[in-house]
């Protein structure tokens, strides 16, 4: 039995709320890093495809249902969520769960707040929802990724979380003060 | 003075504002300076260099001389053009460079000695004694001479960056870029529209002309409505575009809560855009320029254009009476619109010998402006006609040389640009910045008619280049009367003639720098610093220029321009930097164990962006030293508990992670048993020491490679480049970990103990050797468990997933209070390793070899390693280098310091005689002296001599003697067991 208290890098910072826009986390389960193997690319997809998901392009998510695999690099994704899959051998797999603070932006103003932290082309038809970058955020390293117009989910290293929470909340901040000016 | 039923304010709406401590009112929608000429101000500031009484030239941003001072204490902005800031509620200005008032000066003696402080004056005099220069000369004309001053204080108040993106960025939003923006918007295009001013309409908010049947003005408006509902149409106001850069970039400055009179802190004061362009319509407009008359800078002289646009926009006439002197039609257009107000035009002075008459105003054809007076304020002039001299009384004179297109941002990529002859003016040469479209007066086209149909050509090729396609757009009847102009650049006679208001340059002083060689254009503008005021020389590079080419008999074309750079108008460097402020400059990192770190009093020390203890004070402990020495000899004879997440950890997976490691490594790890760690180094390309740190081999083709603290970005880039440079079809696979992971050393004789009481099967010394790893359950979470050791003690370091990290942490450490030990900080971690002469960065600095750090017998020579042939290069193998040793003061209770040197017993501590240097120090409680680590040359072959140690710094100087690097149980049997 686990005898140890959990405890997330967010815990007490989040959720919060200026304007329209509200921060949050959000729980991935588990993440998992894949990168096929030489010569096993084939494998990892069709096994990946008998899952309902596939081997995402370059930027690109493939989701189904509360799992997705997000395009993380070259060779390299993250699976969010468990799958009953055995793919030992076929690719070299980490446990990425703990290594991340997962945050959520949402509401209309998400991307007047995103402008002010990524040097990213946020328009829908540059950066759709289903889309993934890794980018800058302020001076962290960031996953992002648009799960709808105006929502977006934010990975960063969780180290950081809080200066990610502190840099994102000066931003929605700074957008919901103009709205009235 | 407010001229009756003129101008575009709504009068019901006033502000009242401050002025050097004085209160007045204006409307909604002035500028600084509009409102203080309605009151009747004219003098705003002090120049530059002589402290000549000045007000505002301009009606824009390109304003060289009322530069005022914006709010009190640390948020004070100096150098604020009056032209510009709007005015509000909360607004408290001041005039600047003057002492003690604006109207009356003391430094203004600096005008009646100018014969004296000609260009290059002070190269000339202030030349000697040199050492004077910096110490006195300097600091002395800097007081003298210059514009306003920063505060000196932190000023915490907010200021942003953002990102934007778009199909076509337009710039400016007078007529040719009204329509640019509306042709580019109907062809479905996102566009930014960005223009500098409140309110959009540029030149048509100044001129009273028709544009599609109705005023000018309201064209602007009804069009900046129609654009501002489209969803495709961003419109910036407040928004100056700064520069052109590489692949469409812009650079934008938005002055967001500048005119505010109570902003909330939240909003930012200004925000710098980066604006990513597919291509780019540059309306940017003209600047009208000065003509170089003598005394041609009181207050009362001013573009006369800035004259139509403070009458027609703000419905303010700067005096009664109003003179003009000019050399094309604009002056006319000038006074017609005074005359039409009820406004006295006095003369209007054409320089044009054939010059239009006019039954509403006398006109001088073929005379020009010779001087003028008035101490505060023009009270009059002199004008020189084909029939005789003549003075007239006037305390206003709008002056137009013609017009210089603004076309300053494209030549940010240092392109030059084209002379017309016909304008008298450069225009842009097309292409100069890729994807840029010059179009209307800033394209030398200078009729509203001709504006707007170049707006739609201008914005059409901007959309060809984005990929889309216009529909032909329909261009709404306007103005189009032609401009013309003779040449005019300066009037000859007795007295100074100014070119460059905001930096005090004359005419003299350009025909000074041509007269002593410097016939550049480049060296002319160094020489008498002009156009190198804040203003960059926007009224004035022209005609400086012009005058350069009369002084060294060639054509303009010939002289060429200076090179524009960026930035176009000032920036703040708040807005550029925007975010960099306090703690804003990094992330800041923390471990899982800080908050219980915290609580328990401990300092942080910042180590990389992580932040560490230092040490972990017990009540009655008084200094630092104390705790750490009661934690290292807590390690020694108990047990100790430190936190060593922070040290990088890389995921190595695939078939050839062995080679790969034995390529990146000096040493070997195919040959390391799974379950085993090795401590491996590794070398740069160049051969010196990249990094040190252990791999563990976790299955046949699975390794976590752990790296120092401070270099784990480093070594996961440079795995990164070997693997796709190098190695590009190996089966490697790197992944960090380090933040998945918290890790925590746990050392001293009573260490395993410690573990065993919360391990589901306890280790002993054949389930973990020394240098094993072993996966293991810890309080029912799976964990990695290593057996190495940094202090020399019996050691491990746990990991668990991070979200157990805190409550770990604190268990630990109650288990080892519990063992009559403790949580043990950085400073203690030191003195442990130091002791066992361990090394760090501090002793792998950059220019340290492996065999210099004692590590030479780990480079292999059974296979090829990176920086394996560079290391072989005969300076790194040399027997003189410096090598690692230990340093021990001979007389007890000496301290050493990192940083010192080291020298022969018996020579001078100069830097001829140097042999070393010491890289890190401690105290040991251990051995009760103070210890050290350096570099000493042959160091290796010189244990027990008796060296000289002299800090310069902190002026030591004491004997030390030379020791092996491992001060303590050099057999390494105590972390064997």
């Amino acid at each position: 039995m686990v005898s140890l208290i959990a405890k997330s890098a967010l815990d007490g910072l989040v959720p919060l709320t200026e304007g329209n826009v509200t921060l949050t986390d959000w729980d991935p389960g588990t993440v998992t890093s894949l990168s096929p193997m030489r010569g096993q690319e084939a494998k990892v997809e069709a096994a990946l495809r008998s899952a309902g998901l596939g081997w995402p392009g370059p930027n690109a998510t493939v989701a189904s249902g509360d799992r997705a695999i997000l395009r993380t690099g070259v060779g390299q994704a993250f699976l969010i969520g468990s799958l009953p899959l055995r793919l030992e051998g076929l690719a070299a797999m980490t446990d990425q769960t703990d290594g991340w603070a997962a945050l959520e932006l949402d509401g209309p103003g998400a991307t007047d707040v995103l402008a002010r932290l990524v040097a990213v082309d946020l328009r829908m038809a540059a950066f759709a929802p289903g889309q993934v970058l890794r980018t800058g955020l302020t001076h962290m390293m960031s996953i992002l990724w648009r799960t709808g117009p105006a929502t977006f989910r934010i990975l960063v290293f969780r180290s950081m979380a809080q200066t990610a929470v502190h840099e994102i909340h000066v931003a929605m901040k700074s957008v919901a003060a103009r709205a009235g000016h | 003075m407010r001229v009756e039923g003129r101008g575009l304010l709504d009068r019901r709406r006033t502000v009242g504002f401050r002025f050097d401590g004085r209160e007045y009112v204006g409307f909604e929608g002035d500028t600084l300076a509009s409102a203080l000429l309605a009151e009747g101000v004219r003098v705003m500031a002090r120049s530059f260099k002589y402290h000549r009484p000045r007000g505002p030239l301009t009606a824009g941003h390109e304003e060289p001389s009322a530069l005022v001072t914006v709010g009190q204490g640390e948020a004070q902005v100096p150098n604020v053009r009056a032209t510009v800031q709007e005015i509000h509620a909360t607004l408290d200005a001041r005039s600047q460079n003057r002492w003690p008032s604006v109207r009356f000066d003391l430094m203004a003696v600096n005008d009646l000695l100018s014969p004296f402080f000609s260009a290059g004056f002070y190269y000339k005099t202030f030349m000697w004694p040199r050492r004077f220069w910096e110490g006195l000369y300097e600091p002395a004309i800097r007081r003298a001479a210059g514009l306003g001053a920063l505060s000196g204080r932190h000023n915490a108040d907010h200021y942003e960056k953002a990102f934007a993106y778009c199909d076509v960025l337009v710039i400016g939003a007078g007529p040719a870029g009204l329509m640019a923006a509306l042709t580019a918007a109907r062809a479905g295009a996102d566009v930014i529209l960005a223009d500098e001013d409140m309110m959009p309409g540029g030149r048509l908010l100044a001129e009273v002309e028709e544009v599609a049947g109705m005023p000018g003005h309201l064209w602007a408006g009804e069009t900046v409505a129609a654009l501002r509902a489209m969803p495709n149409v961003r419109v910036m106001t407040r928004t100056t575009v700064t520069g052109a850069y590489d692949h469409g970039t812009y650079g934008a400055l938005e002055r967001v809560a500048l005119h505010l009179p109570d902003p909330p802190a939240e909003l930012p004061r200004e925000c710098f855009w980066r604006i990513v362009a597919k291509a780019a319509v540059m309306a940017t407009g003209a600047h009208e320029r000065l003509i170089a008359f003598p005394s041609n800078d009181r207050p009362g002289i001013m573009q006369a254009g800035a004259l139509r646009a403070y009458l027609n926009r703000w419905g303010v006439v700067p005096g009664r009476s109003v003179a003009l002197f000019g050399n094309n039609d604009g002056i006319h257009r000038t006074a017609r619109d005074l005359v039409a107000a009820g406004i006295a035009v006095v003369a209007v002075v054409d320089s044009r010998p054939g010059a239009p008459a006019s039954p509403d105003y006398e006109v001088i054809a073929g005379g020009t402006v010779t001087r003028t007076e008035g101490r505060l304020g023009l009270r009059s002039l002199t004008v020189a006609t084909p029939s005789g001299e003549r003075r007239i009384e006037a305390d206003v004179l709008g002056v137009s040389g013609g017009w210089n297109p603004a076309l300053h941002l494209a030549c940010h990529m240092n392109g030059r640009p084209d002379w017309r002859e016909d304008i008298a003016a450069f225009v842009p040469r097309p292409g100069m910045v890729p994807g840029l479209f010059a179009a209307g007066a800033a394209n030398g086209t200078f009729s509203t008619a001709g504006s707007l149909a170049d707006g739609a050509r201008a914005a059409g090729e901007a959309l060809a280049l984005a990929g889309l396609r216009s529909a032909k757009p329909e261009i709404p009847k306007a103005e189009d009367g032609g401009y013309s102009v003779a040449p005019l650049w300066e009037v000859r006679g007795r007295g100074r003639a100014w070119l460059d208001l905001s930096n005090d340059v004359t005419t003299k002083d350009v025909r000074l720098a041509a007269q002593e060689n410097y016939r550049s254009v480049e060296h002319m503008k160094r020489y008498t610093t002009q156009g190198m005021a804040p203003d960059q020389g926007k009224t004035s590079n022209v005609a400086a220029l012009a005058i350069l080419a009369d002084a060294t008999g060639r054509t303009i074309p010939e002289t060429g321009t200076t090179t524009f750079r960026p930035p176009y108008a000032p920036v703040s460097i708040a807005a550029m930097g925007a975010g960099a402020q306090g703690k804003g400059f990094l992330p800041q990192r923390f471990t899982t164990s800080h908050k219980a770190a915290v609580e328990r009093g401990a300092p942080m020390i910042e180590a990389g962006m992580w932040y560490r203890a230092s040490y972990f004070p017990r009540p009655g402990e008084r200094t630092w030293r104390e705790s750490c020495d009661r934690e290292v000899r807590a390690v020694r004879t108990r047990v100790g508990v430190a936190d060593v997440s922070t040290l990088g950890k890389i995921d190595i997976q695939g078939a050839d992670a062995p080679r790969f490691l034995d390529f990146v490594y000096t040493n070997t790890f195919s040959t390391l048993p799974v379950g085993r760690v090795r401590y491996g180094v590794m070398l740069r390309e160049d051969g010196m020491v990249l990094d040190d740190g252990t791999s563990a081999r976790l299955g046949e083709t699975h390794y976590v490679m752990s790296t120092t603290t401070a270099a784990a970005a480093l070594v996961m880039r440079h795995l990164e480049f070997v693997k796709q440079a190098h190695c590009p079809h190996w089966d490697v696979h790197l992944i960090s970990v380090t933040e998945s992971w918290a890790q925590f050393a746990v050392a001293g004789p009573l260490s395993r103990n410690l573990l065993n009481s919360m391990l589901a099967s306890p280790v002993d010394d054949a389930a973990l050797p020394y240098m094993g790893v072993a996966e293991v359950t810890l309080m029912g979470v799976r964990a990695r468990l290593f057996r190495i050791s940094f202090s020399g003690e019996l050691g491990f370091e746990v990991a668990v997933p991070s979200r157990f990290g805190e409550a770990l942490w604190r268990d630990l450490v109650a288990r080892a209070e519990a063992l009559g030990g403790g949580a043990y900080g950085m400073e203690a971690l030191n003195v442990l390793r130091i002791e066992k002469g361990f090394i760090t960065h501090a002793e792998i600095h950059g220019r340290v070899t492996a065999d210099d750090a004692g590590l030479g017998g780990m480079m292999s020579r059974k296979k090829d390693f990176i920086g394996r042939g560079a290391a072989q290069r005969e300076a790194l193998v040399s027997p003189d280098r410096e090598q690692l040793v230990g340093l021990r003061p001979v007389q007890p209770g000496r301290d050493l310091t990192a940083g010192g040197h080291l020298f022969e017993k018996g020579a001078q501590p100069v830097r001829e005689n140097d042999q070393g240097y010491v890289t890190s120090v401690c105290h040991s409680p251990t051995l009760g002296s103070s210890l050290g680590l350096g570099f000493l040359r042959r160091g290796r072959a010189r244990k027990g001599e008796i060296v000289r140690f002299v800090d310069h710094l902190r002026h030591a100087d004491f004997l030390v003697e030379v020791t092996d690097p491992v001060f303590f149980d050099p057999e390494g049997g105590r972390a064997r067991g």
